[in-house]
């Protein structure tokens, strides 16, 4: 058995500035016609990485594994494509004010921790790796805390999904066959299921 | 003790606490669609593990139909691949798909409920934002992505976390001109984007029990648009008309049964609410987006605000907004010129949406310089337009007339916008890119809306549409 905990992220950090960041945004729908995930990671922000400057362009930022985002990321779509783009990028932690919930569950189903900060942690952290892209940063889930350039902040994540990423957890599906006799109980006792 | 039908519901779906903490919570009706679901099933496959229910699943395609020429293979190949997949996958698997010609496809969210398979006191999943629409059913319905719709197809169950309830009482009545979507355009301008993040957004109040299903669905549609991942409305007498006689409700006695249990499943009076507001329906106005988010938005009389106007934590928000759209804070909305005019979307395609639409259009013209598509919700939705003749009026209007599908909501499929064109649109997301054109703008408002629009050439106030038409039939 694999060992799939996740207790620590470190590596340099790339931050995109910005609130009510959407998944169209992050991978515009057009590159969604496809039937597997492979290559995503060539799209990502397809649409705006021509702008001068984007970070996901920038060659300062190649190789960061740690993304910091403002507040709402990933809003909109449900599209998983969203955060498969981001962690097929090399990205394995994401550090941000707010997620929506569904990005934030899609990402926990990839491993992909993505812990919240208060802003001023946020400000301070995009500034520390704006001012030194090769700046280190750590995010520890053990210690719920984000460390960068010689300060230190306090990263949370639902208690469920932490235990989830520290335990190696995360991809539920085999939690979710574990007792299926359960879920056929479920099933018998809802009126819809078993007929009116 | 009176609770909520997001607790009942919740209560009567839990299969057990999970060792993380997150509950498993069964899924009653699994929808499936061609874009999120191949590497579902490609999972599945690599695991050993086959589709646990499957009679509680069922799937159509709509995000990649062509609307205009429908044969096989479809004339783009990554396209005819989705589409060749989900038909691979519903056929080893034994799915019913309601496909292309069917006489039953169409946007998940708008057949769902045609085929009367959403139905009150369900969970409902689907690899799809805008499953919220379901709640309007007193469903609790909510999108996922790729994993979890593996999740389901292999457990018939997800793990997932409680939701707070917050009660939106939408009270009075709305004059005439002011829609369902101009209800939730306001509900998210005022709670904001992300003010529904943790809740599940229960919609209540006279106006929204005078509201058709038709209507509740588009409330609950934009739930997610607000950041609800889940949005409802108890269910009533108005749901249970509109379920009768669906092809998947239950028939005579086992109906009555049904009832009974429906009823029980809305919320108790006295329910505990984590949160409520409420809205006077009265002095809602048409509304349209400016921005590039759905709580950017005016109405249609008021104009596009400033960066000085807007609180600090917005400022930069209504900035990169102003640049996006190219529009100058302080403009009014009105008179916008535009350059497509879109009815579609699961939010407003619906044969309601399309009467509206007509209603404004019969006996006028597009504009010119206007390209003007009607893209019916659904098979049966297209059928029973033309059946009112309701295709004619827009035909002879100069509106091009569609097969159903998801179109230029999102643009998977040939209709997209080109270059910087401005879009009225009566879909859900205004966001960057969105209807396919990398700087292609969106204002959502409502179909009414849209047709004023497409009339003047130009966002105009569809009330004065109305009054200046005496009544409109």
């Amino acid at each position: 058995m694999t060992d799939r905990r996740i207790t620590r992220i470190a590596g340099r950090g790339l931050p995109l500035r910005g609130d009510n960041i959407d998944t169209d945004r992050i991978l515009p729908a057009r590159f969604l016609k496809a039937i597997t995930f492979e290559g995503l990671e060539t799209h990502l922000f397809e649409d705006e990485r021509a702008t001068p400057g984007h970070p996901f362009a920038s060659a300062a930022y190649e190789g960061a594994t740690v993304l910091v985002v403002n507040a709402n990321f990933g809003c909109g779509s449900s599209r998983e494509h969203a955060p498969q783009a981001i962690r097929r990028w090399g990205i394995r932690a994401v550090v941000g004010q707010s997620f929506s919930e569904i990005f934030f569950g899609n990402a926990v189903a990839l491993g992909l921790p993505s812990a919240t900060a208060d802003p001023d942690a946020i400000a301070r952290l995009m500034d520390a790796i704006e001012r030194d892209p090769a700046t280190p940063i750590v995010v520890n889930l053990e210690e719920s805390t984000v460390e960068a350039a010689g300060f230190r902040a306090a990263v949370s994540l639902p208690p469920a999904a932490r235990e989830a990423f520290l335990g190696g957890q995360w991809d539920a599906t085999g939690l979710l066959l574990d007792r299926y006799e359960e879920v056929e109980a479920v099933g018998r006792r809802l009126p819809y299921v078993r007929g009116f | 003790m009176p609770s909520t039908l997001f607790a009942k519901v919740w209560d009567l779906h839990t299969v057990r606490r999970l060792p993380s903490g997150q509950t498993q919570i069964y899924v009653g009706l699994h929808l499936v669609h061609e874009v999120t679901s191949p590497q579902a099933f490609d999972m599945l496959r690599a695991r050993g593990w086959t589709v646990r229910a499957v009679e509680r699943t069922y799937a159509t395609v709509d995000h990649i139909v062509p609307t205009a020429d429908q044969r096989r293979p479809f004339a783009d190949p990554q396209a005819e691949s989705m589409m060749a997949a989900l038909e691979r996958n519903c056929r080893a698997h034994g799915i019913p798909l309601f496909s292309l010609g069917s006489g039953n496809q169409g946007i998940v969210h708008v057949i769902g409920p045609e085929q009367g398979l959403t139905q009150p006191g369900m969970t409902i999943a689907c690899g799809d934002s805008h499953t919220s629409t379901h709640g309007a059913f007193g469903a609790m319905a909510f999108g996922i992505g790729t994993s979890q719709v593996r999740d389901v197809l292999a457990s018939q169950t997800l793990a997932l976390d409680p939701l707070k309830v917050r009660c939106i009482r939408v009270d009075g009545r709305p004059e005439a001109g002011v829609y369902a979507k101009d209800v939730i355009l306001e509900i998210i301008r005022r709670l904001g984007v992300k003010g529904g993040a943790g809740f599940a957004y229960e919609y209540a109040g006279s106006a929204v029990d005078a509201m058709t299903q038709d209507e509740r669905m588009t409330i609950c549609n934009m739930s997610i648009e607000g950041g609800a991942r889940v949005g409802y409305v108890n269910p009533d007498e108005t749901t249970f008309a509109y379920l009768e006689g669906r092809p998947f409700a239950p028939e005579g006695e086992a109906f009555a049964r049904a009832k009974t249990w429906w009823r029980s499943m809305a919320s108790d009076a006295g329910a505990p609410y984590d949160d409520e507001v409420t809205l006077d329906a009265a002095a809602i106005k048409p509304t349209v987006t400016w921005g590039i988010n759905p709580g950017q938005a005016v109405a249609v009389d008021q104009r596009i605000p400033s960066p000085d106007d807007v609180a600090d934590g917005e400022r930069a928000g209504v900035r990169e907004a102003l640049e996006f759209m190219g529009f100058r804070g302080g403009s009014p909305i009105a008179g916008t010129r535009i350059d497509v005019a879109f009815v579609g979307s699961c939010t407003n395609a619906r044969l309601s949406d399309l009467r509206e639409a007509a209603r404004i259009v019969r006996g006028e013209r597009v504009r010119p310089h206007v390209r003007a598509l009607v893209v019916p919700g659904s098979e049966s939705v297209r059928r029973a337009a033309e059946a009112e003749g309701l295709d004619r009026i827009f035909r002879d209007a100069g509106f091009d007339w569609r097969g159903a599908g998801c179109s230029m909501c999102l643009a998977m499929n040939p209709d997209r916008l080109e270059g910087r064109e401005i879009c009225a649109s009566s879909s859900n997301r205004n966001f960057k890119g969105r209807q396919g054109s990398p700087a292609g703008r969106t204002l959502l408002m409502s179909p009414a809306m849209v047709a004023a629009a497409a009339i003047a050439g130009e966002v105009t106030d569809v009330r004065a549409v109305i009054r200046a038409r005496g009544s409109l039939t």
